[in-house]
């Protein structure tokens, strides 16, 4: 019970982890559990409905009001199906695969930082454990290729690992050249770990994509690029499409086993998506804290999540309202008409608790205020990512695999070795310029003193 | 129970030195035996950040990086041999990998 | 000498190493898996259970207050080389090897040879058990990158110096640039050993 109350004390700051407190920390990573498990519901819908309607068509309309039931139906279907197991697969691997997929997706939730204390722990090693145990979703893809005993998902796996290690090197030299501007503070100390960086930002006053314009634009272009070909999806999803070598790795794989590798996926994309906020979006900052700065600007921006859940009522409301009033869609209205009401009532409780926790002080209105603050601006930036996403899915054709390997070593490779080399030379540039006044002083001494 | 020690790191470490040895000492398969050939470089290295952590300085965690650069280099360089010399042979045996015998 | 040296250890009010659960648990996780990595026919099942040695090793790494190297070694050990090692086996595994005997004429004197060097190590710890302290102090973790960072790069060996004052050589930045020639030549090697016509 001490341990449970004795971090809602508001002189305890940071994380759970670096409380010491194990119990909140669990309760930390149920919570981000099913988060991500929400998330990945609500992807698989928008991702339906956005493809429909980037294709002229609707999309799921039947199973709940604008199929807003379709994942929950899928996720039945998935589970009641019969589980295969190729004959002269080895089982064991065969089953291990897609949970090393979902460990590595997962795991990597510890360190993102939803807010200056919002995290389940704050390592010393921050992205470098982010980055290392994310590749290591290849070993997943390699081993569920291998363990199915046939040719077309052993040549999936072969090409998809070769893809995500190729672009792992293109991503982790954009992320060093956004760890060298953390390093542009008084003590020129960087620091690796997530919340550091965001930290940096906030005391540079600036976010990084910003920073020495354009190299941080680049760097931040860099690692989109990477993180989709990372993710395996389009236009980098030449190994597991399903026009494409019949599906790839998971061809064999169905039922449950096939739902674990598409939660790894979307995981494995938030987690990527929440690097890239973190590095270069200014990961919990709201936008512009330092040009409109002040109580009034505080109370407006912190409006915007009981304001975004109100608009998404009223959509829905509307929604229900437009649709034909006919007895055989008298359920799907009620249905919608409840979902509005629900998404009305949390926009009301959040401005409820944003006009309450106003004064800004250590009150417990004030502390729920500015977590779901931070929350909802990192989840805003990430849900901008998400949706990158599907517009990419919607809006380009494929890779071909000779030309992806192309883009990852001869493309990115070098521009972001350029990045990389300007970034350092521009943080250093006072030293770079005395040093070679230094050397030119040397040299005219030489040739003074020859003559 | 006793408190852990940099001692119980020496023994753990120890124990997979000894592992490692026998894997390169008596399998037939070659690739088994890089591996084991692994297992011996992670001993050494749990065996200097156990040092590390008990004189209180740097220098064993400097120079475990160091063996981790080299292992997977040396591990890139032996199965670049390896693939070359299946490509001759088709083979994976040590005991038919035995060109220099006459 | 070693007496005085634990005592000043003891009186420093250092703190215990590792949680026991955490080191048992992990330990038995690194050596069972050892174990797996040598025994097992099948060489994917082998290469499954040395991922499984490096993060149980990584983890011990945590356990010790040294979480860069932890981070490297999952990087550069479990998620390079042992993708490289199950490309390879993929390439060159073929049906007989399985079928194969796995251990080769010389095991016994193999394994007796490597229980000799057991006896020896555990020879050597059980008399020098005296030297080794119960309670260390503690590195600061929260800073452990930064102190790499320097005792690779700068601050402490104070021999080129940049004119505002910041140093750029450290004890270590010479075996850094070695290392890095290495992976220049092991990549060249690599990629020419494996070519088809040089």
């Amino acid at each position: 019970m001490n341990a449970l109350t004795s971090y809602l004390d508001p002189r305890v700051t940071g994380t759970p982890g670096s409380a010491g407190n194990e119990l909140w920390a669990f309760i930390y990573v149920f919570v981000i559990f099913a988060g991500v498990a929400v998330v990945v519901l609500s992807m698989n819908w928008i991702e339906r409905k956005a493809l429909a309607h980037f294709q002229i068509r609707l999309g799921p309309m039947r199973v709940g009001p604008h199929g807003l039931l379709q994942p929950f139906a899928d996720a039945l279907k998935l589970m009641l199906k019969e589980d295969i197991i190729p004959a002269e697969a080895d089982a064991v691997v065969f089953w291990i695969a897609p949970v090393i997929g979902l460990l590595a997706a997962f795991t990597v939730y510890i360190v993102i930082p939803f807010g200056p204390s919002q995290a389940v722990t704050d390592m010393n090693i921050g992205i470098l454990f982010m980055l290392g145990v994310s590749s290591l979703g290849v070993l997943g893809i390699v081993t569920a290729g291998w363990a199915s005993n046939s040719h077309y998902p052993l040549i999936g796996a072969l090409r998809s690992s070769a893809q995500m290690v190729s672009y792992e090197v293109a991503m982790g030299l954009a992320v060093v050249s956004a760890l060298l501007m953390t390093s542009l503070n008084t003590t020129g100390m960087g620091t690796l770990s997530m919340i550091g960086i965001v930290q940096a930002q906030q005391q540079q006053g600036i976010w990084f994509v910003f920073q020495f314009f354009p190299l941080g634009l680049i760097a931040m272009a860099i690692f989109a690029i990477a993180m989709v070909a990372e993710t395996n999806r389009a236009p980098f999803d030449l190994p597991e499409a399903e026009s494409e070598l019949t599906a790839g790795f998971h061809t064999e794989y169905s039922g449950l086993r096939w739902s674990l590798f598409m939660l790894g996926e979307y995981a494995a994309m938030i987690a990527v998506s929440s690097i890239a906020v973190t590095l270069w979006l200014g990961g919990w900052m709201r936008p512009f804290p330092n040009w409109l700065s002040g109580q009034g600007w505080e109370f407006i921006f912190s409006l915007f999540p009981g304001l975004t859940f109100g608009g998404l009522a009223l959509i829905a409301f509307i929604g229900a309202a437009r649709m034909p009033a006919h007895a055989y869609y008298r359920i799907q209205r009620a249905g919608l008409a409840a979902f509005a009401a629900v998404l009305g009532l949390i926009a009301l409780l959040l401005l409820a608790i944003a006009v309450a926790g106003r004064a800004n002080d250590t009150s417990i209105a004030a502390r729920f205020r500015e977590g779901i603050d931070y929350v909802y601006w990192f989840m805003l930036k990430v849900a901008v990512f998400m949706y990158l996403f599907i517009w990419y899915r919607a809006t380009w054709p494929r890779y071909r695999f000779d030309q992806l390997m192309k883009v990852g070593w001869k493309v990115l490779l070098p521009i972001s070795l350029g990045v990389l080399i300007l970034t350092a030379m521009t943080a250093l540039r006072q030293e770079l310029w005395e040093l070679a006044i230094q050397i030119v002083k040397a040299i005219w001494e030489m040739i003074r003193n020859v003559l | 129970m006793a408190p852990i020690t940099p001692l119980h790191y020496l023994v753990v470490a120890a124990a997979l030195f000894v592992l490692g040895v026998v894997g390169v000492l008596t399998r037939r398969n070659v690739v088994i035996i890089l591996m084991s050939i692994e297992l011996i470089l992670n001993a050494v290295n749990l065996n200097l950040v156990a040092f590390s952590r008990m004189w209180g300085n740097l220098h064993g965690q400097a120079f475990a990086i160091f063996i981790v650069v080299d292992a997977a280099a040396e591990a890139a360089v032996g199965l670049g041999i390896l693939i070359a010399f299946f490509r001759n042979k088709e083979t994976i045996n040590v005991d038919e990998i035995d060109l220099l015998k006459w | 000498m070693n007496q005085a040296f634990v005592n000043s250890a003891l009186n420093a009010g250092a703190a215990p190493i590792a949680t026991t659960f955490f080191f048992y648990m992990l330990a038995a996780a690194a050596v069972l898996s050892g174990l797996l990595v040598i025994t097992r026919r099948n060489a994917v099942h082998s290469a499954l259970a040395l991922i499984v040695t490096l993060l149980s090793v990584a983890g011990m790494y945590l356990m010790l207050y040294a979480p860069f190297v932890a981070g490297v070694q999952i990087i550069v050990y479990a998620g390079g080389i042992m993708v490289l090692f199950l490309f390879v086996i993929m390439l060159v595994s073929i049906e007989t090897t399985v079928k194969d005997r796995q251990f080769n004429r010389m095991w016994p004197i193999g394994l007796v040879a490597a229980c000799l060097l057991l006896a020896i190590f555990m020879g050597a710890y059980s008399k020098g058990k005296t030297l080794v302290p119960d309670r260390v102090a503690q590195l600061p973790e929260a800073s452990n990158t930064q102190a790499i960072a320097s005792a690779l790069y700068g601050d402490v060996v104070k021999t080129i110096q940049f004119p505002n004052g910041r140093y750029v050589m450290g004890q270590y930045t010479f075996a850094f640039e070695i290392a890095s020639l290495l992976l220049l030549v092991a990549i060249l090697g690599a990629v020419i050993m494996t070519k088809k016509r040089i």
